[in-house]
């Protein structure tokens, strides 16, 4: 199976519409090279603007970028533009309601060892609680590449969120329909759905392989749009499934499970299970270590479904 | 009519306008909005090039508020100039009123959302920048305050602009030297604050920033193309035009009562007459 770093498919798809469209303009905040921006940067100098550390600049930047007519796309950390500039993405970008694209690089525990400073578990709440801005975190290099092609002709602003490493491919080929603000339904079941987002979306497949051993049909529901969130999928999920796992790499507090729950909750209350980071300081370890911790892999997630069986 | 003449007329009329607003909506920022009139008149009557009739055009000069407290001497100008109807400044800051108590750009003639302290100058370096990739002409204006000066992104911003050999952008900053709380120096030492922009790359003029003629000059001064940002460091009086208010903490949003209105309005009648209808 084909192993892809997101964030690349991003610079190439940049890369390839920012040659046809020389309002596009990339930023960057030392983080050309942690972006795989470098590419563009030698391709296109002059539509890429580096701003050094300064994240609250590069989106105030952004803003004024996008007021002067041109379309930029931040790529940065996603750790430090989603805080350190949470107030420029607040008022200059989504309250102004500008053109500008985020793509929030690395995020989730990508940077597993180097400690909760540079872990981005925070994203999905803190975005979800602005008006005017969507978010999406794509599951593989097929939909990235399919939110690149949309985003270059969406108006307004969206925060895109991805990982550092390579992940596993979860379509066969591009033949699917992306759409933001739509789920993407990877797999059919009756008796539970697994509602996942970003770059676990994987792990939550092959969860659903294991629970096939065990005479469990399992719904996958890759829901790369975390706003505006696909009610309508959750609601049927709900119904039809009776009982619903979500798994995310983010903060239990706020995220994904925390969406769905609401979803649910206030429409078609359901038993839900939530998996993602508990609220402390993650682990020391590779990601995968961290995802292993705290019960995000396949066997874990399929261990626990099994108990809302008992 | 001389020019100067008619400056000092608008400017005593948008001071009077402003504190109309004010006491009619029951809330304001009225020091700070009169200590930036004078900066606000030269700009909007002098210096910057745009047309009321198309607000979006391509070439306009932009303005951006980044003390955008100061919102009243904004409304005020933007609807005198005819952006709006002037009756509008009656819904300053009521229900469902676009004209929020900071500046929104649902109202014709404002640029950008702002409100949040240090955020004016990366957006305008952003739209400086955007200017000179579109080998556009026009060129960016944005008022700071002088407290605001404390906003660390000011300075991610301040040095960006100087990197970007940004001559197309001009930063006032409105030196009255209150803030909500006390004097700056008392608050947060800013000086010597032109010795700080100066080493950040900017070329710095300073100027009476009540002084129409010196501020004509200073933005004349701002247009040459010398690979620098311009920084017009510009020594207000905060309430200025209003004896009661000038160099008073308490009114950084004081609200006058009818009798303190009616003083105020005397006071600025009787200093210039506002002579002219445009």
């Amino acid at each position: 199976m084909s192993k892809t770093a997101n964030k690349k498919v991003v610079c190439q798809k940049l890369i390839e519409f920012a040659e046809k469209d020389s309002d596009i303009v990339a930023l960057t905040s030392d983080s050309r090279g942690s972006a795989s921006m470098t590419e563009f940067g030698n391709q296109l100098p002059d539509q890429l603007v580096e701003v050094g550390i300064a994240e609250q600049n590069i989106v105030g930047m952004a803003a004024g970028l996008a007021a002067g007519g041109k379309k930029p796309f931040i790529t940065s950390y996603a750790a430090f533009v989603t805080m350190r500039a949470i107030e420029q993405v607040k008022v200059d970008v989504a309250y102004s309601n500008v053109n500008v694209k985020i793509i929030g690089i690395s995020g989730g525990v990508s940077y597993g060892p180097l400690g909760m400073s540079h872990h981005t578990l925070h994203d999905i709440a803190v975005m979800r609680a602005i008006p005017n801005i969507k978010m999406v975190m794509p599951a593989d290099r097929y939909d990235t590449e399919k939110l690149m092609k949309e985003l270059v002709d969406y108006q307004g602003p969206v925060y895109v969120r991805v990982g550092r490493n390579p992940v596993e491919d979860v379509h066969q080929s591009a033949d699917y329909e992306f759409k933001i603000g739509k789920a993407d339904q990877l797999r059919e079941g009756s008796d539970l759905t697994i509602i996942a987002t970003g770059e676990l979306v994987s792990t939550a497949l092959k969860a659903a392989e294991l629970l096939k051993e065990d005479d469990l049909s399992c719904r996958v529901i890759n829901m790369h749009t975390l706003k505006p969130l696909d009610e309508k999928a959750i609601i049927k999920a709900a119904e039809d499934t009776g009982k619903i796992v979500t798994v995310e790499e983010h903060s239990i507090y706020g995220g994904l499970g925390s969406a769905v729950s609401q979803v649910v909750a206030e429409n078609h209350p359901v038993p839900v299970k939530v998996f993602g980071i508990p609220d402390e300081p993650a682990v020391t370890g590779y990601p995968e270590d961290i995802l292993n911790e705290y019960g995000l892999t396949p066997a874990k997630i399929a261990e626990k479904a099994k108990e809302m069986f008992n | 009519m001389n020019k100067l003449d008619f400056i000092e007329g608008k400017a005593t009329q948008i001071r009077r306008d402003l504190l109309k607003m004010i006491v009619n909506a029951g809330t304001g920022h009225t020091a700070g909005s009169l200590s930036n009139t004078d900066i606000m008149t030269v700009l909007f009557y002098e210096v910057m090039d745009m047309k009321v009739d198309d607000p979006d055009w391509e070439d306009r000069d932009r303005f951006i508020l980044s003390k955008g407290h100061s919102v009243e001497s904004y409304y005020t100008i933007l609807a005198d100039k005819g952006y709006f109807d002037k009756e509008e400044l009656n819904t300053f800051c009521q229900y469902k009123s676009r004209l929020i108590g900071h500046p929104n750009n649902k109202v014709p003639g404002v640029e950008m959302n702002t409100g949040a302290l240090g955020h004016g100058l990366a957006i305008a370096t952003g739209i400086a920048k955007a200017a000179k990739m579109s080998k556009k002409d026009y060129k960016v204006y944005t008022l700071m305050g002088d407290g605001e000066q404390a906003e660390g992104s000011v300075w991610e911003a301040a040095m960006a602009a100087a990197h970007f050999k940004l001559d197309n952008l001009v930063g006032i900053v409105d030196r009255n030297n209150l803030q909500i709380t006390d004097n700056t120096e008392r608050v947060m030492t800013l000086e010597p604050l032109a010795d700080k922009w100066k080493s950040f790359g900017w070329e710095v003029i300073e100027v009476d920033g009540h002084n129409y003629q010196e501020l004509i000059d200073a933005f004349s001064e701002s247009e040459k193309n010398n690979g620098k940002p311009t920084l017009i460091l510009a020594n207000t009086i905060k309430g200025k035009g209003v004896s009661f208010m000038e160099n008073k903490v308490e009114w950084h949003h004081g609200l006058p009562s009818a009798e303190e209105l009616a003083q105020a309005l005397e006071e600025l009648s009787s200093q210039k007459e506002v002579k002219q209808n445009v």
